[in-house]
C-alpha cells in the first residue's frame, strides 16, 4: 500500500502491459469455460445462501443430501434451485430443511418446471437466495464499523498470525493472546485433510490434524471473540481462513455469512498441489471469488507454494504469472484491488551468495507491478533446518525485506518452523522480531532506492522477463482435447513440474455442463450486484 | 572434576566418559529455555531455578526472565550439568549399506535386475507436505544430490500428496513397483505412525506372502529402529539424501552376487 512518488525499479512500462495482457489471454479461455459449467459445491453454496444449514447424524450436511438428490432424479444441468423450489410450491415439504430431510429418504419427487411453473419456482428460490445474499451485505457494512470505531492497525505491514491447535475452544484464547501480543490478524489452519473433503464439516469441532476443521460455528465463535478483543485493544483484529479444496464456494460463502475478513484463495493450487480436477477449481474459484468481492473480503493467494517445491531463484517468475494469472481472475470475479493479497514467499537457499538482494528484487518487483495490492509475504519454511538460532536469524532478514520494500501482510516467521508446533514462547519471540525490525528499519522504504541498473533492478527485470516467456508459452500451449490452452499448459507440466490433465483429478464427477435454461439466483445477483 | 570425565584418557584414544562442552573441557555447560505458567517474580525466578537443578544442571544462572502476559514467564537459563555420558552405551542403527554413486546404482540395476526398478511414492493419508517425497524423488532432489527421476534405471511414479492407500496399492500393482515410499512429513497425535502401519496392512493384504514390494517412509517423526513394529522395510529420518535411497534400493533389490538380503535388518 506504499504509494511512492518514483518508482523503485526500473522496469519498461510496455513489458509489464504486455504481462498483463497475456494473462488475460490465458485466462479468458477459462472464464468462458467456467461460465459454462456449475459443481455440486456452487450449488450447495447457493442453497446455504438461502438458509440451509445443518447435517443428519452421520454428519453429512444436508446442502450434500438435497443436491445429491436432486442430481440423481433431474440433475443439476439446470441449476439445483429450480427443482428445489418448485418441490416446495408444489408443497412437497413446508421448508427448505424439511426438504432436504425428506429427499435424504427418497420420500421426494423432483421434476423440471416448464413455463410459469418454472417462472415461479426462480423467483421464490430467488427471494430465499437473496437473504444470504443481504446477510453477506450486512456483515460488511458490521466490518466497516467496526473497523471504523476501533480502527486498523497503526503500521504496515499487517502482522499476520496462525493459531492451529485442532480445537476451536484452545484456539480461542491462543487467537485472543497472540492479539495482544500484536497480532493484528489470526488466520486459523485448516485440519490437513479438509481441502479433500467434499462437505463442510458442521458444529464447533474439537479433533483435527495439524489444524482445525473449517465450519460455520467455527467461524461464528472465532469471530465473535476477536470483537471482543477487538474492543479490548482499540484495534479491528481481522479473521482469515482457507477456501481453497473441494468446497471453495460454500467455505467462501459461510466465511461471508460468518463475517471473516480474509480467505486463502488461489486460482490454481488446489489443481497443482492437491490434485484437484482444473475444471472443478476454476468453476469453484469464479464463485468463491465473486462471494468474496461482495462481502469485501480480502484474498491471500498461495504463490509461497511454487517456491517450496522448486527452486526458489529459478522458480522466481513463476510465482509472478501465478500473481498476474491471480490478479485477472480476480478482478474478473469482481475483486478489487484492495482485496488482492498476492502472495509470495522468502524461500531463497541462504548459502547462495546475494540471497538477500534477490530476495529483495523479488519482493519490490511483485510490490511494483501491483501497486495497490496488499501483498502477503510469507516467510521461509523450506531452509528452516531445525537450528532454530540460525532460523531466528533468518525470520530477521525476512522481516527486514517485508519493512524495506512496503508489503501489506507479513505472515509471521516461527524459528520452530519445521520443528514443532510453535511454542507460546516461540510466538512471543517471533512477534519480538517483528516488531524490532518494523521499530528499526521500517522508514528505510524512505532512503532505500537500488541503483539505476545495479543488481536489484537488473534482476527484477530478468524475472519479469522469464515471467512473460512463460506467459507467452502458457497462451501457446495446446493439446489433442482442444482444452483451452492454460489447461493445456497445466496438463502438461508448466508449473511446478506437476502434470494436472483436465479430465483427471479430484473432484471431477462433482463437475456438470450447463444446461440452456441454467438458474442460479446466487450468480444472477452477484453479477448483477442487486439484492433483491 | 576433569578426572571423572576422562576416567582412561590415552594419548590418543577419545574419552569414553564425556560431559558437554561450553567453552572448556569438562565444564558441562547448557544452555535451555523454557517457560512456565506463573506471572513473573521473584518467585517465579525461584521455580526456574528449581526446575533446573531438577534437571541436573548445578550450579545454574538464570541468565533471562520475561513476562509473557499476565500469566507466563519465559527464562533462559546456562548451567553445568552434572550428569556424565558413556560413549559405551550408545546404541545407533549403523547404515547397513555401502553409498553408491548415480553411475553405480545404474550399472547394479542394469546388470543385475535386467530391468528398469520401478519406484511408486506418495504422500498418504491427510499429510499434503510433498517436501520430502519430493526431495527423495523429483529430479531437483536435495542437499545437491539429484533425485531418483535423475537416475536412468529407476522409473519414478510420484503420486503426490493426501493418497488414499487403496490408491496407492492400486499403482504399485498397476506398475509392477519394486519399492514403495512413503514420506509423513505433518503429523499430529502419532497419525504417521496410524497411516503407516495401515498402508503396511494393506499391502501384505494385497499381495501373495513374500511378494509386497520394499515398503519404505520417510518423515522427521519416525523412531529409529521401529520399521519392524510399522511393518515397513525401512525408514528414512530427516535430512536423508536421494542417494541413500538410491543405495539402500540397490542394497536391498539388486544386491550383489553372493550377499543375501532381508528385509528387516535393523537392530532393535
Amino acid at each position: 500500500m506504499s504509494s511512492r512518488a518514483k518508482p523503485l525499479l526500473d522496469l519498461d512500462p510496455a513489458t509489464v502491459r504486455q504481462a498483463r495482457a497475456l494473462a488475460r489471454k490465458a485466462g479468458r479461455p477459462v472464464v468462458k469455460l467456467a461460465q459454462s459449467h456449475t459443481t455440486v459445491s456452487v450449488e450447495r453454496a447457493t442453497l446455504r445462501l438461502a438458509g440451509l444449514a445443518g447435517a443428519d447424524h452421520e454428519r453429512v450436511p444436508w446442502v450434500n443430501h438435497l443436491v445429491d438428490a436432486v442430481r440423481a432424479e433431474v440433475g443439476l444441468e439446470h441449476g439445483v434451485t429450480t427443482p428445489v423450489y418448485d418441490a416446495l410450491r408444489r408443497g412437497e415439504a413446508p421448508d427448505l430443511l424439511t426438504l432436504a430431510q425428506k429427499a435424504a429418504s427418497g420420500s421426494v419427487q423432483f421434476r423440471l418446471p416448464e413455463g410459469r411453473e418454472a417462472t415461479r419456482a426462480r423467483s421464490a428460490a430467488r427471494r430465499e437466495v437473496s437473504r444470504g445474499i443481504r446477510t453477506i451485505d450486512k456483515q460488511r457494512t458490521t466490518r466497516d464499523r467496526l473497523v471504523r470505531r476501533h480502527g486498523d492497525p497503526e503500521q504496515r505491514p499487517w502482522i499476520y498470525l496462525i493459531v492451529a491447535t485442532g480445537d476451536i475452544y484452545e484456539d480461542i484464547p491462543q487467537a485472543q493472546n497472540a492479539a495482544r501480543e500484536g497480532a493484528d490478524i489470526i488466520a486459523v489452519i485448516r485440519s490437513t485433510g479438509q481441502s479433500l473433503l467434499d462437505y463442510v464439516p458442521e458444529g464447533a469441532t474439537r479433533e483435527g490434524y495439524a489444524g482445525t476443521y473449517a465450519t460455520q460455528e467455527n467461524f461464528r465463535l472465532m469471530r465473535a471473540a476477536l470483537d471482543e478483543t477487538s474492543k479490548e485493544l482499540g484495534r479491528y483484529i481481522r479473521l482469515t481462513n482457507y477456501a481453497s479444496g473441494l468446497c471453495m464456494p460454500e467455505i467462501a460463502t459461510l466465511a461471508g455469512l460468518e463475517r471473516l475478513d480474509m480467505m486463502l484463495n488461489d486460482s490454481m493450487y488446489g489443481i497443482l498441489f492437491r490434485d484437484i480436477n482444473p475444471i472443478r477449481t476454476f468453476v469453484d474459484q469464479r464463485f468463491s471469488r465473486q462471494i468474496h468481492a461482495r462481502a469485501g473480503i480480502i484474498i491471500n493467494t498461495g504463490e509461497d507454494n511454487y517456491l517450496t517445491t522448486a527452486d526458489a531463484v529459478e522458480a522466481a517468475h513463476t510465482v509472478t504469472v501465478s500473481q498476474l494469472l491471480n490478479e485477472y481472475f480476480a478482478k474478473e470475479a469482481g475483486l478489487e484491488d484492495w482485496q488482492l493479497g498476492l502472495g509470495h514467499a522468502f524461500e531463497i537457499n541462504p548459502d547462495l551468495p546475494d540471497s538477500f538482494r534477490m530476495e529483495l528484487a523479488h519482493a519490490l518487483l511483485a510490490r511494483q507491478l501491483f501497486p495497490k495490492a496488499p501483498l502477503k509475504w510469507m516467510p521461509p519454511t523450506k531452509h528452516m533446518t531445525g537450528d532454530v538460532f540460525r532460523g531466528y536469524l533468518l525470520d530477521g532478514f525476512f522481516n527486514l525485506v517485508g519493512a524495506m520494500t512496503g508489503q501489506g501482510i507479513l505472515l509471521v516467521g516461527m524459528m520452530t518452523e519445521a520443528v514443532v508446533t510453535p511454542f507460546l514462547s516461540d510466538r512471543d519471540l517471533a512477534l519480538q522480531n517483528v516488531r524490532y525490525v518494523l521499530n528499526a528499519a521500517g522508514g528505510l522504504t524512505e532512503d532505500f532506492h537500488p541503483p539505476r541498473d545495479g543488481f536489484i533492478q537488473t534482476r527484477a527485470r530478468q524475472v519479469l522477463g522469464e515471467a512473460v516467456d512463460l506467459l507467452d508459452a502458457i497462451v501457446h500451449d495446446s493439446d489433442t482435447a482442444g482444452d483451452p490452452p492454460l489447461l493445456a499448459a497445466i496438463a502438461d507440466g508448466t508449473f511446478g513440474l506437476m502434470k494436472r490433465p483436465a479430465d483427471r483429478g479430484k473432484g471431477l464427477d462433482g463437475v456438470v455442463v450447463r444446461a440452456e435454461g441454467y438458474d442460479n439466483p446466487a450468480t444472477t445477483m452477484l453479477e448483477e450486484g442487486s439484492d433483491r | 572434576m576433569s578426572a571423572s570425565t576422562q576416567p582412561e584418557a590415552h594419548p590418543n584414544k577419545q574419552p569414553d566418559i564425556i560431559r558437554p562442552y561450553g567453552d572448556t573441557t569438562g565444564d558441562g555447560m547448557v544452555q535451555v529455555s523454557f517457560t512456565l505458567p506463573v506471572p513473573h517474580d521473584k518467585r517465579a525466578e525461584g521455580a526456574a531455578l528449581q526446575l533446573a537443578a531438577k534437571m541436573g544442571l548445578e550450579p545454574a544462572l538464570l541468565v533471562h526472565a520475561k513476562a509473557m502476559g499476565p500469566d507466563f514467564t519465559f527464562f533462559v537459563v546456562y548451567g553445568s550439568a552434572k550428569h556424565l555420558v558413556d560413549l559405551r552405551d550408545v546404541t545407533v542403527v549403523e547404515r547397513e549399506f555401502p553409498l553408491l554413486t548415480p553411475t553405480e546404482v545404474n550399472k547394479a540395476i542394469k546388470t543385475r535386475l535386467r530391468r528398469k526398478l520401478v519406484v511408486v511414492g506418495a504422500c498418504i493419508g491427510t499429510d499434503a507436505h510433498t517436501v520430502g517425497i519430493d526431495a527423495i524423488l523429483n529430479i531437483k532432489g536435495f542437499a545437491g544430490e539429484k533425485g531418483l527421476e535423475y537416475y536412468r534405471e529407476v522409473k519414478v511414479v510420484n503420486l503426490g500428496a493426501q493418497v488414499l492407500v487403496p490408491e496407492l496399492v492400486e499403482r504399485a500393482r498397476a506398475e509392477k513397483a519394486d519399492a514403495v515410499m512413503v514420506s509423513q512429513v505433518v503429523t499430529q497425535r502419532d497419525a504417521h505412525i496410524h497411516n503407516t502401519t495401515t498402508m503396511s496392512a494393506a499391502f501384505r493384504e494385497a499381495y501373495p506372502a513374500g511378494q509386497v514390494p520394499l515398503l519404505v517412509v520417510g518423515g522427521p517423526r519416525f523412531e529409529e529402529g521401529s520399521a519392524a513394529k510399522l511393518g515397513v522395510d525401512r525408514i528414512f529420518g530427516r535430512g536423508t539424501t536421494p542417494g541413500e535411497v538410491a543405495s539402500y534400493l540397490v542394497h536391498a533389490l539388486a544386491p550383489a552376487r553372493g550377499t543375501t538380503t532381508t528385509t528387516t535388518k535393523e537392530k532393535a
